[in-house]
């Protein structure tokens, strides 16, 4: 398959950048879309050109390094997955396909399609854990859970912190990821106890962070790599209110 | 307690949530209101009147002022912030998501709509009824007839015999309908009573409650419009 690619240069956070178009030849549908992008750097580099950078990491869809929007869809035009499990076969042949880096006033460009994600560590750093004793490891079955709230639990921790959710909504809101990092804590017995102090610490370092306000569009969730539901937004705001309420 | 209400993100979606569900309230109950106008015009003249500018009326007013007022304060204090957080770079291509209705992208634009459509009722209706009640006087001059304070039906009548108002107000109706599409339910989703199950029903709970309130002051406007005789309108402000 062949492809002209319409990519976003940027030499640094500060440069201005523009769309560069380039041409992929002899692509194999079953090539992966990162694997495509390393064939066009392979290709840029022979010709003494530099490199498109891309974030990416794990390349198995668990990591969330692999941010980029592709023809309109952060991780591109596949549901449900990331831009590292995304094949050429979804593509038209002779198609061109733009790719363009997040954007969202909280992930600045830092070059080419990389952007810096840190203001989502600084989320999860306000609260997104639960306070445990090191030492002995208590045991597993100890404490009983329902099996629905278990699987609730693991539904919103498959979020891989991609930032896609910020980046496709139109008020560069991150309710999505705040939300699944709080309920799959909250839906836990462990988690419960720190719940009203994680909300409030979180959505406190959102709004600081200068996120926006959620109107609940859902086009986060019909973009999220890993389809987590905006129900998880309300039980954040359940969460976040009750313990404002409380104070 | 007061301070997330104003400064957190949360808790100023909350405050929207809140006046929203006030109005969507009041304007449930003003629609009532109007279809008495269908079967009596006398019956809707003894509802002005006994509405009229009464203090509980003068003190509801307020309110519901201030409830207007704080919606759309803070829905532009929020579509700012949004705009600021969304960043400057925009997507050179776009798609519409799936599941993903335009009403909910467009709420200020809609909002924004709405209140000038109020402007216009207010100057059609409140100014002459209410406001001229609280300025001392009873009556106003509309259309060239005399109309007193609490003769709403011959007022309606007056207005909507007119084609150009019942366009302006059918168009004023439909970004209503399309502001509650999306927030009949965003209030729900706001205020944290909402989950998977639950959304199907909460989004046809709210194509109900637009549609119904789209009808019912729609069927109003157009039923004086093709019912609105100079013959008609005497014999109203007469009885
Ligand atoms: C005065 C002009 C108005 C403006 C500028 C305005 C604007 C907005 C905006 C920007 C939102 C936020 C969108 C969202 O969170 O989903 C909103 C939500 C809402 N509005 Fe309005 N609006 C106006 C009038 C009204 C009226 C007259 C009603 C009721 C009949 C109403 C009912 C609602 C409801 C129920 C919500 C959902 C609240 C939520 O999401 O939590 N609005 N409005
Ligand atoms: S919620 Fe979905 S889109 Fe947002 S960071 Fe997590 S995986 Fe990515
Ligand atoms: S590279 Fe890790 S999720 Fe794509």
């Amino acid at each position: 398959m062949n492809f002209k690619l319409k990519i976003w240069r940027q030499r640094d956070a500060k440069s201005q950048g523009a769309f560069e178009t380039y041409e992929v030849k002899n692509i194999s549908a079953d090539t992966s879309f990162l694997e495509m992008m390393d064939i066009l750097n392979n290709d840029l580099i022979h010709a003494g050109k530099e490199p498109v950078a891309f974030d990416h990491d794990c390349r198995e869809g668990i990591c969330g390094m692999c941010s980029m929007h592709i023809n309109g869809h952060a991780h591109g035009p596949s549901q449900a997955v990331t831009t590292c499990q995304m094949y050429m076969r979804k593509f038209e042949d002779g198609s061109t396909i733009t790719i363009e880096p997040w954007r969202s006033a909280a992930f600045p460009v830092i070059r080419d399609l990389v952007v810096d994600r840190s203001a989502y560590d600084k989320i999860l750093q306000a609260g997104g854990f639960i306070s445990v004793r090191t030492n002995s490891v208590p045991d597993g079955n100890a404490i009983p859970i329902p099996k629905a709230d278990a699987d609730e639990s693991m539904d919103a921790a498959a979020c891989v912190g991609c930032g896609a959710c910020a980046a496709t909504c139109k008020n560069g809101s991150a309710m999505l990821f705040v939300a699944a990092r709080v309920s799959s804590l909250a839906k836990l017995p462990q988690g419960k106890v720190e719940g009203a102090r994680r909300a409030k610490s979180m959505v406190a370092k959102m709004d600081e962070l200068g996120f926006g306000n959620c109107t609940n569009t859902g086009a986060c969730q019909a973009q999220c790599p890993k389809s987590i539901s905006i129900a998880h937004i309300a039980r954040l705001n359940r969460e976040f209110l009750a313990a404002k309420l409380q104070d | 307690m007061s301070c997330f209400l104003t400064n957190s993100s949360v808790g100023k979606k909350l405050v929207m949530s809140i006046t929203g569900c006030f109005l969507v309230l009041f304007i449930l109950f003003h629609m009532s209101m109007n279809l008495a106008m269908l079967f009596s015009p006398a019956a809707y003249d003894a509802i002005c009147e006994f509405l009229g500018a009464n203090w509980y009326a003068l003190a509801a007013t307020v309110v519901l002022a201030a409830g207007v007022a704080v919606h759309f304060i803070y829905a532009f204090i929020l579509t700012v912030d949004n705009y600021r957080a969304r960043g400057k770079q925009r997507y050179q291509v776009t798609v519409q998501e799936k599941g993903v209705s335009w009403a909910s992208k467009n709420m200020l634009v809609l909002g924004v709509i709405v209140i000038l459509g109020l402007g216009l009722h207010l100057i059609h209706f409140w100014s002459k009824m209410q406001l001229v009640e609280i300025m001392g006087h009873h009556a106003s001059v509309v259309g060239g007839y005399e109309v007193g304070a609490t003769q709403g039906a011959a007022l309606m009548m007056i207005t909507f015999s007119k084609w150009y108002n019942v366009v302006l107000y059918i168009v004023w109706f439909a970004a209503i309908w399309f502001h509650l599409t999306h927030g009949v339910w965003s209030m729900f989703q706001t205020a944290g009573f909402a989950n998977d199950t639950w959304y199907p029903r909460l989004k046809c709970l709210a194509n109900i409650v637009a549609t119904l309130i789209f009808l019912g002051f729609a069927v109003v406007a157009v039923y004086c419009f093709l019912t609105s005789t100079p013959q008609l309108i005497e014999s109203l402000l007469i009885a």
